[in-house]
């Protein structure tokens, strides 16, 4: 025992004697450094990068990006930080806060840039054995960039003891990069091999660059006429996946729309009443978002699933107050119902102005929610749009089920179908209407909480939204959920797809015209109720 | 001729038109002495931008009642009147731009000073003509009269009617407006059409223009009035009123429904598109801003504020709200939207014949009443 104690502090001094000469020999190149000319700057740069500890990654770093000082008294290497007119300074060794110094106690380690591009692939080099994946990912972004071929030693090695997936995949790449540059022909074909399997859309400049510098040796005459079957592949692999991600993009517009229309299409089939104040439910689903993440700070990260039942409750509350307060008296009049509910869209609007103000609300989006998942180099979709998508899914199933298997939904559906009948069956119509007109205008507020994420919150959002909620119940066909669905994802997806020969504005404009052509053809919509259920309810 | 028209109609009209066009003379009259020989210290002294005001409103009540034609007869709630009412604002727009010439900041004779500024070589196909005013006297009437023939012809034909077809005009609006809003579009885009300086020889700024344009928008309004009362009061009118309360009735007894829906529609799309033609040179400017669906749907609410299916309650409705509108935008821009809004809901809960409804009620009373102090 007493002898392990021993040993261990034997260990421990020499340990720290180490590290002290560590210290010492950093202070030393450092102060070298002070004097150094650019000429000399760049060795003793690369002896700070070969001590291998945390603090020379630091100092690397500093001096790139031209924060590293030193003091014209003391001679003292600090990092400076700007504050004010005075320049806060921290002992780059010891970290030692030096306190507030003028501009002009002080002077910059400078750099020029071929020194400045030294030191990043030495801080690369540095970084690549560093513990964060990330940073291991950067460094290797960073010499597959810098093309410096004395660095695929430094690949290999750290390919071999790699263990992470998307750092190795980076790895491979920065060495196929680096291996086109070698000039040596089997190593070259194994790259273009590599490069064909993967097919990134991003080795295609340094691709280009290979054939251009090689087009006319005689010797690589194969490589160079593979190279640039690659650049083809790659670029039909480009357009492929423009296509899905096109198709994507369609479908998250879908999602939305039918989010922000479904609750607008069950109003509408059982109540024959056009809703112009469902822009303003959605707002108000927003706007409780805000609020919520207003009222819990800390809990940003959960405050899209506190403010979903919040929105719900009090969008559709509203919804059952206009309902009682207005709609009710209006019964069997839907153009009047159109426009008292426009006055009360103008309302809200002008309420929420007042409230908080005219300019849009900064809401916050969870850490969960940001963020791309990369399919394929060419082709990464974002966080946010999948979970609509995925929500917007979820919410229809619920709908469904809701309406198909509930004892309220049977009782909504015989409402939807004929009215009279169902009165006289004792199903109590007057309710089956405010709780119909509560269910859509709560189906409306979760729409908002989910367009905060993806779009401006402000008193217009509702306004922006309503034409396009329009089109989607009229184009899908009134009282019938399928027929929402489909409308929101063919408006959604045709739109998306004419947008890159069109323009944003004229697909849109396409798409109205289309719809007004639309409904001359099937002047219900898509799905149309049918036989006498279609003729009682209008 | 348009006088002995005006005239014959006077004598043979009830006491609601008299009355109308009574105020309407008294309006014309009164509003160019207080502009011209009161002066301008009096308290009843008009500037001419009261004047343009004042024109301005009278063609908003044009196009309200071209709103009535359609919706207060045929039952036809159209949320794209504005559309029309822009088109033909746009047509004398791109007259007086014409008319600008040389005098332009930029200074070409012909090319108007946006397409200048976008670089344009030549003037696109669809200004051809503008120059002349003939031509775009007609084109005021025929550019939103083709319009609403080409749109009511597929909508009506293929029986689109209620809320569905309030939807497409409001979609139809819409595509105008984000179309307008385009600068390759060829029609000033975002900035629309302004800078105008004179029209016919004639100085904008002067005041003798003003109140010509003013005067003429009186004429306008009374003679758009008297057409409007002629039609509905016609056979035609019968039948679309008939249109309005059972429509599937009277296509069963042989009428050609869509036929009637579709002149009416016509006839009420180039009533706008002449106020719109009147509106411009007072406003001085007519942009993209005029297509917005919720400008179409001020509309409706001036008509049903007046009262629908009355004429005279559509023109007061929109002069009403627009005086209402100027006052509050002015004096408190909050609650103007509450007021909008409000006057929504109560009109259609609590008037649902508007104003001329209220006044037809107190006559009755009054009348009961004197019929009981009689007896």
């Amino acid at each position: 025992m007493n002898i392990f104690v021993k040993l261990m502090i034997c260990v421990s001094v020499v340990l720290s004697l180490i590290n002290i000469s560590y210290a010492n020999n950093l202070d030393d190149i450092l102060s070298a450094l002070q004097k150094a000319k650019f000429s000399e700057k760049e060795d003793l740069l690369s002896q700070i990068a070969d001590i291998k500890s945390n603090r020379s990654l630091i100092i690397l770093q500093h001096i790139e990006s031209g924060n590293l000082y030193y003091t014209k008294n003391e001679k003292i290497t600090v990092y400076a930080e700007k504050i004010d007119k005075n320049y806060k300074i921290t002992d780059i060794l010891t970290g030692n806060n030096l306190g507030q110094v003028k501009k002009n106690k002080i002077k910059r380690i400078s750099l020029n840039n071929k020194l400045r591009k030294h030191v990043r692939v030495l801080i690369a080099k540095a970084s690549l054995v560093s513990e964060d994946k990330n940073i291991r990912i950067n460094a290797a972004k960073t010499i597959f960039e810098s093309s410096s071929f004395e660095l695929l030693p430094l690949i290999d090695r750290s390919l071999v003891n790699e263990k992470n997936k998307s750092v190795i995949k980076e790895l491979y790449k920065t060495q196929a990069r680096l291996y086109l540059l070698s000039g040596d022909k089997l190593l070259i074909n194994k790259s273009l091999e590599y490069l064909v399997k993967t097919t990134d859309p991003g080795v295609i400049s340094v691709v280009n660059q290979f054939v251009e510098k090689n087009k006319n040796e005689n010797n690589f005459k194969l490589e160079v006429s593979k190279a640039i079957e690659l650049i083809n592949k790659i670029n039909s692999n480009i357009k492929f996946y423009k296509l899905l991600e096109n198709l994507f993009f369609g479908l998250s517009l879908g999602s939305v729309l039918f989010i922000a229309a479904v609750g607008l299409a069950i109003t509408f089939g059982v109540m024959g009443v056009i809703n112009m104040a469902h822009g303003e439910m959605i707002m108000i689903g927003a706007y409780t978002t805000y609020v919520t993440q207003l009222i819990f700070p800390s809990f940003i990260e959960y405050s899209l699933f506190i403010a979903l039942p919040f929105s719900f409750l009090i969008a559709g509350f509203m919804g059952v107050l206009i309902e009682r307060l207005i709609i009710r008296h209006l019964y069997g009049r839907p153009l009047e119902t159109l426009l008292a509910t426009f006055g009360i869209s103008l309302f809200l609007q002008q309420l929420v102005r007042s409230i908080f103000s005219p300019i849009n609300m900064p809401v916050s989006t969870p850490q969960w929610m940001s963020g791309m998942i990369e399919i394929h180099p060419a082709l990464s979709l974002s966080f946010g749009r999948l979970y609509i998508l995925a929500f917007s899914i979820m919410i229809f199933i619920f709908l469904l089920v809701l309406l198909k298997k509930s004892h309220f939904g049977i009782e909504v559906r015989a409402v939807m179908q004929n009215r009279s009948m169902a009165r006289s069956m004792g199903i109590k119509t007057n309710w089956v209407d405010s709780l119909t007109f509560g269910l859509g205008s709560g189906i409306a507020g979760i729409a908002g909480v989910a367009l905060s994420q993806i779009t401006n919150v402000g008193p217009n959002l509702g306004q922006s939204y309503i034409i396009d909620c329009f089109m989607v119940v009229v184009f899908g066909g009134v009282g019938n959920l399928w027929g929402t669905l489909s409308g929101a994802f063919i408006l959604g997806i045709g739109n998306k797809f004419l947008e890159p020969y069109s323009g944003a504005v004229l697909a849109k404009i396409i798409t109205l015209i289309f719809l007004i052509l639309f409904i001359q053809k099937r002047p219900k919509g898509m799905f149309a109720l049918k036989g006498r259920a279609a003729e009682i309810n209008q | 001729m348009i006088s002995k028209f005006i005239i014959i109609n006077i004598l043979q009209g009830d006491i609601k038109t008299k009355a109308f066009l009574f105020c309407l003379f008294i309006i014309s009259i009164a509003v160019p002495i207080m502009n011209i020989y009161v002066s301008a210290e009096s308290i009843f002294h008009l500037t001419d931008y009261h004047v343009a005001l004042f024109g301005k409103y009278l063609t908003y009540g044009l196009l309200a009642l071209s709103l009535d034609l359609i919706w207060g007869y045929c039952g036809i709630l159209s949320l794209g009147h504005g559309a029309f009412f822009a088109l033909g604002g746009y047509c004398i727009g791109m007259h007086l731009m014409r008319e600008i010439g040389p005098r332009g900041v930029y200074g070409d004779p012909i090319l108007p000073d946006f397409m200048v500024f976008l670089n344009w070589s030549e003037l696109p196909i669809a200004w051809y003509g503008f120059d002349n005013f003939t031509y775009t006297l007609l084109m005021i009437a025929i550019v939103p009269g083709a319009l609403a023939f080409i749109f009511g012809w597929f909508a009506f034909k293929s029986r689109v009617t209620g809320v569905y077809f309030s939807i497409i005009t409001q979609a139809l609006t819409y595509a105008l407006m984000l179309a307008f809003f385009q600068n390759d579009f060829g029609f000033g885009g975002n900035n629309g059409l302004t800078d105008f300086k004179d029209i016919l020889g004639f100085s904008l700024q002067n005041s003798n223009t003003r109140i010509s344009l003013f005067i003429l928008s009186v004429i306008a309004l009374a003679l758009g009035y008297l057409f409007s009362l002629k039609l509905v009061n016609s056979h035609s009118g019968l039948v679309l009123k008939g249109v309005r309360d059972q429509e599937d009735r009277l296509r069963f007894l042989g009428y050609r429904v869509e036929n009637y829906k579709l002149c009416a529609f016509v006839v009420s799309a180039i009533l706008a598109g002449i106020a719109g033609a009147l509106y411009v040179p007072q406003v001085g400017i007519i942009n993209p801003g005029e297509f917005a669906p919720l400008k179409s749907i001020e509309v409706v609410v001036w008509v049903a504020l007046g009262g629908r299916g009355t004429l005279i309650g559509a023109i007061l409705g929109g002069v009403i709200v627009n005086l209402a509108k100027s006052f509050f935008t002015v004096n408190f821009p909050e609650v103007w939207l509450f007021f909008l809004g409000a006057l929504f809901v109560l009109v259609t809960l609590y008037l649902p014949n508007g104003l001329m409804g209220v006044i037809k009620k107190i006559f009755i009373i009054l009348k009961n009443r004197r019929k009981t102090q009689i007896g």
